[in-house]
């Protein structure tokens, strides 16, 4: 009875989640049309997607999994000059761009998804903090080498070379990586209708995902790995699982950011834009997608509509952040909102059976 | 003699790693949290003693201590703000407001101090160093500072840890603050120490970094932080001679990895030594093994 309710409330969840989506579209698509948008607004487009399929695919490793992860943006990384690099090298024999940005993203997503595999085979050994420095020391190693790659492609094929530049191009290559000048001369053919495409998609993976028997492994792992183990689950199959889907959504998600602008720096996914997803997770709500959607649109419109603030404004940004932090994280606000939704599974991979559970039913 | 000049170098900026280190594996131990905002505070460390110095041409010894009476001072002030009210929210919300509170003090010194790079003034005069073995071994006076600083701290922490009463409190807190109210500490003021400990020894690790690389800009302190993190993680967070261990080994193959290797992917291969470390080692090279229970 009880599983039958929660179950037609995620599915409620997911369609309203989808149909917010599909709403902002129509809003974007109706405003573009009338010309009621700003050009900022406009150049925000594509991020606005790809910092939600991002947020929403960490959202699958922190919320679901109950992973920390906080190297998520060196995924976006290989995503973006794997992807950019396949475009490029499509450039000279198909001219349809959507066709470019597919192949790309598809690409940059198997080569995320490679990755993911090779990191998570040793990281998801590790528990808590050291998962979460492993990350993040992973997304650093991922910063240094593509800063110092160099990938050029001329008639004779591919030229990759590490450290210095020795790809020793025909006069009619181009180089396509090179070095800490990052990605030039970038294709710029993502649109924000792709993005919304993208955004869709991911929703797609992840919903279906979470309610298969996959996701209920995975979320049986997250709250409790002894017993999950004890009943024949196979832990390392299904969290390896959850985080290569996660890595494989980030690199299309990179890709397709990167191909909103003409050049790209390494350095652009670094510790501070992982930590930046992460905010979004955090803030939109662990395990909440649509929550993620919402809370990384806002939070990249938000230092631009602090503009008026001028040089305040990433200050004001961080004390709405600490602000909203404390605000949500308030006892008496909390026990208020818990009083209206008690059927709701408390939502705490950090502590998996510390008692916590016990600690809000009294 | 040039690999002994590296090791040398090594230690003094793993000396440094060190000192931060140890910020972070205090509060972790016994706050349970990763205070991502410590690196700002060695930032701002090394704001106060330019000033003093530079400005206010004050001898180097009372902008010292001016930087750790302010960075306690400020520890205390965003511990009693930021992270109290969050003492029973999860990990993750407090990670967020530290990361907050890291943006927030970035910001404010950008608008008070300017995204200028100050040039600091080493607490010791350039220049000044001591040749060995006939001239074919000189290390810089600041080096040798730094090593002996990194000692002194030590060992005076671990004493203040293991023998007086207020650091007994604190190894009881961090074991378990339950048990440690019940025993009639208050666990308040013992996490309020541990900041004030971890903040003020965050402003002598910024002087001594910025007179060994005497840019001054107010993110600064980020890549240390991050660095000195890993050698938390790497020594076994929580432990403080783990952080000794982590942070002097962290510096070693940093240097190592720039001399001999190369420089451009020094970063990288710091970050892979500690990803093979902790995959043989789970929980860090000092790192309690904690057993779980069924």
């Amino acid at each position: 009875m009880k599983r039958s309710m929660t179950s037609r409330r995620t599915n409620l969840m997911n369609y309203a989640t989808y149909l917010l989506v599909i709403a902002f579209f129509a809003v974007i698509t109706v405003m573009n049309s009338s010309g009621n948008l700003s050009s900022i607004m406009k150049g925000m487009l594509v991020p606005i997607c790809a910092y939600s399929v991002m947020a929403v695919s960490l959202n699958l490793t922190v919320g679901i999994l109950g992973e920390l992860s906080l190297g998520h943006a060196g995924f976006m990384s290989v995503g973006a000059f794997t992807g950019v690099t396949a475009a490029v090298a499509l450039g000279n024999h198909v001219s349809s761009a959507p066709v470019r940005l597919l192949v790309g993203m598809v690409v940059g997503a198997i080569f995320a998804a490679i990755v993911g595999v090779l990191i998570g085979i040793p990281v998801l050994r590790l528990k808590g903090d050291y998962l979460a420095i492993v990350t993040l020391a992973f997304g650093e190693i991922i910063k240094g080498i593509f800063n110092n790659l160099y990938v050029g492609l001329d008639s004779r094929g591919f030229h990759i070379s590490l450290l210095s530049d020795t790809t020793n191009l025909d006069p009619d290559g181009t180089l396509i990586i090179g070095g800490p000048m990052g990605l030039k001369s970038i294709p710029t053919i993502a649109t924000f209708t792709s993005g919304i495409i993208l955004l869709l998609i991911t929703l797609v993976v992840v919903f279906h995902l979470v309610n298969s028997r996959t996701g209920r492994a995975v979320m049986a792992i997250r709250d409790n790995r002894i017993a999950a183990e004890s009943i024949g689950i196979n832990v390392t199959k299904y969290k390896l699982m959850a985080f290569t889907v996660s890595a494989a959504l980030a690199g299309a998600a990179g890709s397709l950011f990167a191909m909103n602008y003409t050049t790209m720096v390494a350095n652009k996914f670094d510790f501070n834009t992982s930590i930046l997803i992460l905010v979004f997770v955090v803030l939109g709500g662990q395990g909440n997608m649509m929550g993620s959607i919402i809370a990384a649109s806002a939070l990249t419109i938000l230092p631009e509509a602090l503009r008026s603030f001028s040089t305040y404004r990433m200050l004001v940004y961080a004390i709405v952040l600490i602000l909203v932090m404390l605000a949500t994280n308030n006892p008496t606000l909390k026990s208020f909102f818990s009083r209206k939704k008690k059927t709701d599974v408390p939502l705490d991979p950090d502590e998996p059976g510390d008692g916590d559970e016990g600690k809000e039913a009294v | 003699m040039t690999f002994l000049s590296f090791l040398i170098s090594g230690i003094s900026l793993g000396s440094i790693y060190a000192i931060i280190a140890l910020g972070y594996t205090m509060v972790y131990g016994i706050a349970k949290m990763l205070n991502f905002a410590h690196g700002d505070v060695i930032m701002v460390g090394a704001y106060i003693c330019f000033f003093a110095t530079s400005r206010y041409e004050m001898p180097p010894i009372v902008g010292i201590l001016l930087a750790v009476v302010v960075c306690t001072i400020l520890g205390i002030v965003i511990e009693k703000l930021a992270y109290k009210p969050l003492r029973a929210a999860p990990i993750l919300a407090v990670l967020i407001t530290a990361i907050g509170v890291s943006y927030f003090l970035q910001n404010a010194a950008l608008l008070l101090w300017s995204s200028n790079p100050k040039v600091f003034k080493p607490i010791v005069p350039t220049g000044s160093r001591i040749t060995l073995f006939d001239g074919q071994l000189s290390i810089s006076v600041i080096t040798l500072v730094t090593i002996a600083s990194c000692i002194v701290i030590m060992i005076a922490l671990t004493t203040f840890t293991s023998k007086s009463k207020m650091g007994k409190a604190m190894r009881a807190c961090s074991e378990d603050k339950g048990a440690a109210q019940l025993m009639g500490i208050n666990v308040n003021a013992t996490i309020s120490l541990t900041f004030a400990i971890g903040s003020g020894l965050a402003a002598i690790a910024g002087v001594l970094l910025c007179s060994a690389y005497p840019t001054l800009v107010p993110t600064t302190g980020a890549m240390p932080g991050i660095k000195a993190f890993t050698a938390a993680v790497f020594g076994g967070i929580g432990s403080i001679p783990g952080a000794l261990v982590g942070g002097i080994l962290l510096g070693v193959i940093e240097i190592f990895a720039k001399a001999y290797i190369t420089t451009q992917l020094s970063d990288a291969i710091c970050f892979a030594v500690l990803i093979v470390v902790l995959l043989v080692k789970p929980a860090g090279l000092l790192g309690k093994q904690i057993r779980e229970k069924v």
